[in-house]
């Protein structure tokens, strides 16, 4: 085959070479979606980002360090593609990453199980001129099934390095650190190999030459984007800067060709890199099955995605979780907690700080402050340990993309498609990954949409609120009360689309082209570290925000305007602010002041709501909150309470989330708004409806 | 005929792709091109979308993209 020798101009290669005295390297792992990429990243950088099975985990670009041989390499996880064509933000965030800043080295990941398709970005990646090293992932898998691939024929016909690896396993990534630091220190291009014909070939290269008659504004090399002109990339188009003499030339050389009706040239190409990887494949790759037999994804497949099975296992999986969660072992691992917390804990404090003779305002601080509110919250550990082990398991196994299969019918519906029943199941952990996982949705438009049905699936922070009034008034029908709640939260997710679908979705159209993984089963590692990075981060909240907020609660509910310590709490600062809000609430009602306060201070955290009142209702006299709760609260105050917890604005954290995924404020403060009106509606829609129900059972 | 006339357990060789923008660009970009054969393994539960297998991977899509895929010289079942 014909190779193609780039031409850099001078003053570039100049540059590269300047910057190639700098010690710090740069190398950006780049391959299909599910291909290992963020193992692979875990593994070279020993950081700990976590890796799902289902396409499109890594949704913005990632860097890492590591030093070997004393020299300093940056690494770079991005988002996984398949092409690089601009139509997706993924597509686009890999591509600007590539095209503006300084890569010294791509490392390529391609599937070993999978590499046809693989290969195909493969191909394109060669014509950025970047050096490159081919890392085959998953080779364990590929033995696993008998098949075998020659690695040292495609390091020839490819001409690029080769290095067969499974990052799951560790295995091969010595060999592959060190072979791509000397890659990288030793060649700063890479020879483009020409894999069209003929014709197309004469074409690129006169277009090749027509850019090269003005020096070009990206810092890539003139085939590549010869090429993307060719196939009619606006964005490249857009980036560089042509003379109208220029225009024209390109124009008529893109037209020398002949197309008929169906066959563009973006498909001229693909077609002539994929018959180039068959042609390659057919030699390197031996597969031991045909495609008669029956892999263990098969298998399964046939049971979950059965025409008659797949609901009944979908639902049975959804209520699995949630019983396990919210029932007997859930429930009886929040108790021991708590009582390991207040009776043992507490009461071990309370006799220590006797002994040291401490103030009666020092021990109201750190037992009735501290450890009431921030206790109150740590004894819902067990159970959002139990959600996230749930959840991630449901993620690493592969079954996340078979659940949005099976939903995708029923979620156009309302406008969106089956990719976002991935956040909207995660929303049910926590709603800041949730919201940042709305980037696969493809349309802008439908991530907003997303964006705004995501609070109302029911984050496990609002747990701790529901079992508290749970335990105050409706122990008996507990199930039935917690299920209420999750399905006053969907319906209102449903109502929201409703009203803004047509606005919103005006005339576009999604598509659901979705690659299934195969299963894997979850590892140990990987498992733990998903669920200890959520553990962390509510612990950490539990000891900064929470604490914090807890301490300054007790500071404004012990102390009056005068800053006068005070014995009756309903004299304080906090009663103060909280009866200005209270009367919003009277139609719901609940309007108490510490209920007031209680929801603002939820704001910064949605546990906040339970260490509040715990601090707030606590009235030193050794009554346990839920008895408090249930002297200020009816049973249908405190269902309408939850109801606006469940559905009223999420905290800043997830707020920020919003910010950054809409990249509007103005959106954000609508979303904020608008979630905090549907809370305060659909909770006085409880409480009066509820109300009238209740009068008329009377009679 | 186009993908959607497919039965599982069939496959078919893709004869011509029809559509534009980047709903035919995707079907290009995950290997669907003329001459590629695509095995039908089965339809959703509520009839839409349906699971492919090509070159050697699943594929889920819906069935209005698939019935811009022309194909012929169907097998099977």
């Amino acid at each position: 085959m014909p190779t193609n020798e780039l031409k850099m101009n001078p003053l570039k290669n100049q540059r590269k070479h300047l910057k190639s005295h700098s010690k710090k390297l740069s190398f950006a792992l780049i391959g299909n979606p599910n291909c290992g990429k963020t193992t692979l990243f875990n593994q070279l950088t020993g950081s700990r980002q976590y890796v799902g099975n289902w396409p499109g985990v890594t949704v913005e670009k990632k860097e890492g360090n590591l030093k070997l041989y004393n020299t300093d390499i940056n690494i770079i996880d991005l988002p996984g593609i398949y092409s690089l064509s601009p139509y997706s933000s993924e597509e686009i965030i890999t591509r600007n990453c590539l095209i503006r800043e300084k890569v010294d080295l791509i490392i390529n990941i391609v599937d070993a199980t999978n590499i046809e398709r693989n290969l195909y970005l493969t191909t394109q990646l060669m014509e950025l001129g970047l050096p490159m090293v081919i890392v085959l992932n998953m080779t364990d898998l590929l033995e696993k099934k008998g098949d075998t691939i020659d690695y040292e024929f495609l390091k020839q016909v490819l001409n690029i390095p080769v290095v067969p690896i499974s990052a799951n396993k560790g295995i091969g990534i010595n060999e592959l650190l060190k072979l791509s630091l000397d890659f990288a220190k030793k060649h700063k291009e890479l020879k483009v190999k020409n894999i069209y014909s003929k014709d197309i070939d004469k074409i690129l290269n006169s277009i090749e030459n027509v850019l090269n008659e003005t020096t070009n504004k990206i810092n890539i090399n003139n085939r590549w984007v010869a090429i993307k002109l060719f196939e009619d990339d606006i964005l490249v188009l857009k980036s560089i800067k042509l003379t109208k003499l220029q225009e024209e030339k390109i124009s008529k050389y893109k037209n020398m060709v002949q197309l008929s009706k169906h066959v563009d040239r973006q498909m001229l190409l693909a077609d002539a890199r994929y018959k180039y990887i068959c042609s390659i494949c057919k030699i390197a790759v031996h597969k031991k099955n045909d495609h008669n037999i029956m892999t263990l994804t098969d298998k399964i497949d046939r049971v979950v995605t059965n025409k008659f099975l797949a609901l009944p296992i979908f639902f049975a999986l959804i209520l699995l979780i949630f019983y396990t969660t919210f029932g007997p072992i859930g429930i009886f691992l929040k108790d021991q907690t708590n009582f390991l917390i207040n009776n043992i804990f507490g009461n071990l404090v309370l006799n220590t700080l006797n002994i040291l003779g401490a103030s009666e305002w020092t021990k109201s601080l750190i037992v009735g402050g501290i450890i009431e509110g921030v206790g109150s919250v740590i004894s819902f550990l067990p159970q959002i340990t139990i959600l996230f082990t749930l959840l991630s398991i449901l993620e690493d196994s592969g079954y996340m993309a078979r659940a949005a299969f099976i939903t995708d019918k029923l979620l156009r519906r309302v406008g969106l498609s089956g990719r976002a029943f991935v956040p909207l199941l995660m929303g049910f952990g926590c709603s800041v990954p949730a919201i940042l996982g709305t980037r696969i949705l493809e349309r802008e438009n439908e991530k907003k949409l997303a964006i705004l049905m995501v609070p109302f699936m029911s984050c496990s922070a609002k747990m701790p609120v529901y079992s508290m009034f749970i335990a105050a008034f409706f122990s008996k029908n507990q199930p039935f009360i917690i299920f209420s709640i999750y399905i006053i939260g969907i319906l209102a997710a449903i109502f929201t689309t409703l009203i803004f679908k047509r606005k919103l979705l005006k005339g576009t159209s999604s598509s659901f082209i979705m690659e299934l993984p195969e299963y894997k089963l979850p590892t140990i590692k990987n498992l733990t570290l998903h669920v200890w990075e959520r553990v962390r981060d509510f612990l950490v909240k539990a000891g900064t925000v929470l604490l914090g907020a807890a301490i300054i609660i007790w500071f404004l509910q012990s102390f009056d305007t005068t800053l006068h310590l005070i014995e009756d709490s309903s004299q304080s600062i906090l009663a103060a602010i909280g009866t200005r809000i209270a009367p919003i609430f009277t139609i719901c009602g609940f309007n108490d002041w510490r209920a007031s306060v209680s929801l603002l201070c939820g704001l910064v955290a949605k546990e906040s709501v339970v260490s509040t009142m715990a601090v707030l209702y606590n009235t030193g006299s050794g009554i346990d909150l839920a008895t408090n709760i249930s002297q200020n609260f009816s049973a249908l105050s405190a269902f309408s309470f939850m109801t606006f917890v469940l559905l009223y604005t999420p905290c800043i954290a997830a707020v920020s989330a919003i910010k950054k995924e809409t990249k509007s404020i103005l959106w954000t403060c609508f979303i904020v708004f608008y979630q905090l009106f549907i809370a305060w509606f659909f909770s006085a829609c409880v409480f009066q409806f509820g109300n009238l129900f209740l009068n008329f059972a009377k009679f | 005929m186009t993908l959607n006339d497919l039965k599982p357990g069939q496959s078919g060789k893709v004869t011509k792709l029809l559509g534009f923008g980047p709903l035919r660009r995707r079907i290009i970009d995950m290997g669907i091109i003329p001459g590629t054969i695509i095995f039908m393994k089965r339809i959703a539960p509520f009839g839409d979308p349906i699971q492919i297998s090509v070159r050697g991977y699943e594929l889920s899509i819906r069935k209005s993209e698939a019935k811009e895929i022309l194909i012929d010289n169907i097998k099977g079942v």
